[in-house]
Parts: structure tokens; sequence; C-alpha cells
């Protein structure tokens, strides 16, 4: 092969990260998806925690404290923000299963890895959608 | 000179099973819960205060909590050891998670036996 012919194949390097690679070049695999939105939904649980310790301190002080908590969890933006936490909580939940098995070596090939992604995915959405209806 | 890297050493292995291992805790806990939730409708102040006034769900809940904050710690270190990368900095953030943690665990203790 020519220099010229080697030259045109190869890709700028090194390649350096900015916002708009972030969002619009780099695809991420499903499994990837998974896996950030694991983080993501953690980190979220874990700030949100006081607000959520901060209702259920409120809900047992007293009879009119647990109306004011209910009146105000069924406000939307409230409620919005609620729907929003039981997502992330199941699919932290649901993902940290899949994660489980993969420490036991089960599930690592791809083909299982994207199917069980799949499913983390859709099992979230409908434990939250059924939770939802449940709660309200 | 050695070039040491400021994380600390010998954690590794045991933060990663107690990771695993506090999720197992809590996965049981939330289903449990889930149940008696779903069971026990419509969930008035008197069902509600009945619930955690019971030695169980009280020794379950702070269990859930002590579960929790060791797994939060794991996982929010993880994330600032991967993106915080001036040590001072991840350090006094770690500091301020800690606490934070310490906070939460305090409050519910507070909260479960008022």
């Amino acid at each position: 092969m020519s220099e010229a012919a080697v030259k045109t194949v190869r890709k700028p390097r090194p390649k350096y990260l900015n916002l708009q690679a972030l969002i619009f070049e780099i695809r991420l695999p499903l499994p990837g998806w998974v896996s950030i939105l694991h983080r993501i939904s953690g980190a979220l649980l874990f700030v949100a925690l006081l607000w959520l310790l901060w209702m259920l301190d409120r809900s047992l002080s007293s009879e009119a404290a647990f109306d004011r908590i209910k009146h105000y969890a069924g406000l939307w933006p409230v409620k919005l923000s609620l729907l929003g936490l039981v997502w992330a909580y199941c699919h932290h939940f649901c993902a940290g299963i899949r994660y489980l098995f993969l420490d036991l070596d089960k599930g690592v090939d791809l083909e299982t890895a994207r199917l069980t992604s799949w499913v983390v995915l859709g099992a979230s959405i409908i434990l939250t959608a059924f939770l939802g209806l449940k709660i309200w | 000179m050695t070039n040491r890297i400021v994380t600390g050493a010998h954690y590794g292995l045991r933060d990663w099973l107690a990771q695993r291992i506090t999720a197992v805790v809590m996965a049981v806990y939330s289903v449990i819960a889930v149940i008696v939730l779903l069971t026990s409708k419509p969930i008035t102040y008197g069902v509600w205060r009945d619930l955690f006034a019971q030695g169980w769900m009280r020794v379950a809940t702070l269990l859930f909590m002590a579960s929790l904050a060791w797994h939060a710690w794991v996982g929010v270190r993880d994330i600032l050891m991967d993106y915080i990368k001036p040590a001072g900095l991840r350090l006094a953030l770690e500091v301020l998670v800690l606490l934070t943690i310490a906070a939460y665990a305090g409050w519910t203790i507070q909260i479960l036996w008022r």
C-alpha cells in the first residue's frame, strides 16, 4: 500500500473528547447504557435520600404531618419526581441483579449480555409502571 | 522513589465483596417491604405508624440503612475516583460524602426510635 493510501484510511488520533463528541459521536453499546444508567441512578438515589428521609420523618411524626405529606406527595411535580426515583431504584435493582450474575460468570457472552440488558431496561420500566399504578 | 497514588491500600476486595453482600440485604428488604405495603392497603397513618412500631421492622430498616451506608460509600467513592482527578478535591468530597452518610444513618436511628 502506498503512503497516500495509508493516510486516507487513518483517522486523526489521538481523539480528544469534548461535549459534542460525548453526545453525538460516541455510541454506547446496550450494556454500556445499562452500566451508565446504573451509575446515574445510584448517584441520584444517594442525593435524593435526604428528601426521602425527610418525608419518612414527617410521615411518622404525627397524623396531621402524615396527611400533609400525603397531600404533598400527590402534587404532580412531587409525584413525577417520586416516579423518577422509583424508576431509579428499579433500574438499580434490576441492573444490580444482572451484575451479580456477571460476577458469577453467568451471561458474559455478547449475545446473552445484550439480551439481559434489554431485559433489565424493560423490566425496570414495567416495574416502575406497576408500582406507580399501585401507589396512586 | 516510589510513586504512590493517594487511595490507600488493602480495601479493594473487601469493599467489592461488601458492596455485593449489602446489595443482597437491601434487595431482600425491598421485596419484603413492597409485599407488606401492597398487602396492607389502604395505608392510613395508623397502619404506617404500627408498621414502624414493630421491633422487626425497626431492626430490618436499620440493617437496610447500614447496608445502604456501606454500599453507597463504595459506589460514590468509585464515581469520585473515576471523575475527580485532583487528590485534594477528591479527598474533600470523600469526607463530605462520609459525613453525609453518617448523618443519614444517625437520622434514620432518630426516626425509627423517636
